[in-house]
């Protein structure tokens, strides 16, 4: 079994159709129903929803000291919003819940392995 | 089998011949029996060199796919033995790998060729991109050098070499499997193979940086359709490619340049290949099953039919171009079809379809344009038409033979 972070990139500012409250609480729905999915399956490690990269913070070496700065970290329009930590046979049934996360939610899905040799 | 006589004649580039032919198989195996892909390459070109040196003076063994599946396995084994890391992995393959696959086994057995489509299958799985699924097939499936691959589409050595690294890295890293997709994945995992298989041809014919580029894609057809009878479209492709590659001698000159279809010497078309592209294409249209590699096939048995360019059944072309558009609706369909219709309805019903379209950024599309401006005698429309073909065409044959107006033999 091999470990993929699924992440949720959401583009700031990136014009979308909104979704109405009735689309949202029909994504949330079948996110809810899939996330129960992966756990019978056993494919389910961890997932979470982050807040704003706004509200990060980050903490750097400097000089030999820790330095507090207000984040983000990376200057960047695209954040992570959220993701999944699956177990997978291969790549094919790591893009199969993939491609479940993406029809739910409407926004693409970056699947990367994690570099864990054994687990 | 060969007698002494004929094994003595046995040379370093015959040698070479018969070991591209059937690397690809033997690295197949090796993947599947050590699931790794360069621990297969290294072993394999290692049994390269042993045949280089021993096939001369011994002459080939009976069985040179079994030999080579044998003597690269047993250096994969050496490799394996010799290294504390290898060891562990030696447990697992004997662990993952009951009765016919132990790797100790001297004989080559089991499911070899079910190998040799794994591993395309791999290659051209849709997780890596198309010019990383196009060198590991030449590399891994075709048994061409690095430099080779690199050659084949002009790019440079270190950069191919990176970017097979990467690709094979990636394999490994995001466990890309080695299968062959379930019946309901087919389709889509098919497409990208067959695509491969395609780019590889035209690679050939626009430049033959690499000679016998063609004939690979042509092999690779084979072995697909051999292991996939039951899919249209994997005939389809073989037949398209044999019909094309029938008529690749007359399509240059000696000097390099290009002859059109029209004018090509039709006694020097390959008629045993028309032949068989036109069997599986008959074989198709039973099967009635249409996609658009048969339909482009058919669209070349029918010009592979008519002895001379004025016998061609154009109404015939016609049709199949509606077909064709139908399955694969994009603008360059629609171009040929409206030259198909050019000779049908003349030259103006051309080029009012032609001048509908949005296909200014490719180069045929001006030189069709320049070509029905010709006919219809708009001689300076068509000269600076011309012109833009030939700014914008690659370099090589296509380019000259826009830039004399294309008419170099008129």
């Amino acid at each position: 079994m091999t470990k993929y972070l699924l992440s949720v990139h959401s583009v700031e500012g990136e014009v979308r159709d909104p979704m109405t409250d009735e689309e949202m609480q029909q994504s949330f729905k079948q996110l809810g129903i899939l996330e129960e999915e992966m756990k019978s399956a056993g494919a389910w490690v961890f997932s979470g929803r982050l807040h704003e990269p706004d509200t990060a913070t980050v903490v750097r070496m400097s000089g030999g000291e820790v330095v507090t700065t207000d984040g983000p970290f990376a200057e960047s329009k695209e954040h992570l919003g959220g993701f999944y930590i699956i177990q997978a046979a291969d790549l094919d049934a790591a893009l199969a819940w993939a491609s479940k996360v993406t029809a739910a939610i409407k926004v693409p899905i970056e699947v990367r392995p994690f570099a864990e040799t054994k687990a | 089998m060969r007698d002494g006589d004929a094994a003595a004649k046995l040379d370093q580039a015959e040698v070479g011949r018969i070991f591209r032919a059937e690397s690809g198989r033997s690295v197949a195996t090796l993947i599947r029996v050590f699931g790794d892909i360069d621990l297969a390459e290294d072993a394999v070109q290692e049994a390269f060199a042993v045949a280089l040196r021993t096939w001369p003076g011994d002459g080939l063994p009976p069985n040179p796919g079994g030999w080579i599946t044998t003597t690269a396995r047993n250096r994969a084994l050496d490799h394996l033995r010799r290294e504390s890391r290898g060891r562990e992995l030696l447990s697992e393959v004997a662990v993952l790998s009951p009765g016919n696959d132990d790797p100790g086994m001297p004989e080559e057995v089991g499911t070899v060729q079910d190998d040799r489509l794994r591993l395309i299958f791999t290659c051209c799985h849709p997780a890596l991109s198309t010019e990383a699924q196009v060198a590991l097939t030449l590399r891994l499936l075709g048994g061409l050098s690095t430099t080779q691959v690199a050659s084949s589409f002009l790019v440079a050595e270190a950069t191919m070499a990176r970017r097979l690294v990467r690709a094979k890295r990636k394999i490994k890293a995001a466990r890309i499997p080695y299968r062959v997709p379930a019946a309901h994945e087919l389709p889509d995992r098919l497409r990208p193979v067959l695509a491969v298989v395609y780019l590889v041809y035209n690679a050939g014919l626009s430049g033959p940086a690499e000679p016998g580029l063609c004939s690979e894609a042509i092999r690779l057809a084979r072995i697909l359709a051999t292991l996939m009878p039951d899919e249209p479209e994997v005939a389809g492709l073989l037949a398209l490619l044999l019909l094309t590659e029938s008529r690749r001698a007359s399509r240059t000159r000696p000097d390099g340049s290009l002859v059109l279809l029209g004018e090509q010497d039709r006694t020097q078309w390959d008629r045993a290949l028309i032949q068989e592209g036109q069997a599986i294409v008959r074989r198709c249209l039973r099967r009635n099953q249409p996609g658009a590699y048969q339909v482009q096939a058919a669209i070349n048995a029918v010009h592979a039919d008519a002895a001379t360019v004025e016998q061609t059944d154009w109404s015939q072309i016609v049709a199949l171009y509606g077909h064709l558009l139908a399955v694969a609706p994009t603008p360059v369909v629609a171009l040929n079809r409206a030259i198909a219709i050019g000779e049908v309805q003349g030259p103006a019903a051309a080029l009012a379809l032609v001048e509908e379209l949005d296909l200014d950024n490719y180069h045929p599309f001006h030189a069709t344009r320049a070509d029905l401006l010709w006919r219809l005698g708009r001689h300076s429309e068509a000269a600076a038409a011309y012109q833009r073909a030939a700014t914008m065409a690659p370099t090589g044959a296509e380019r000259d033979f826009l830039r004399l107006g294309g008419r170099a033999s008129r």
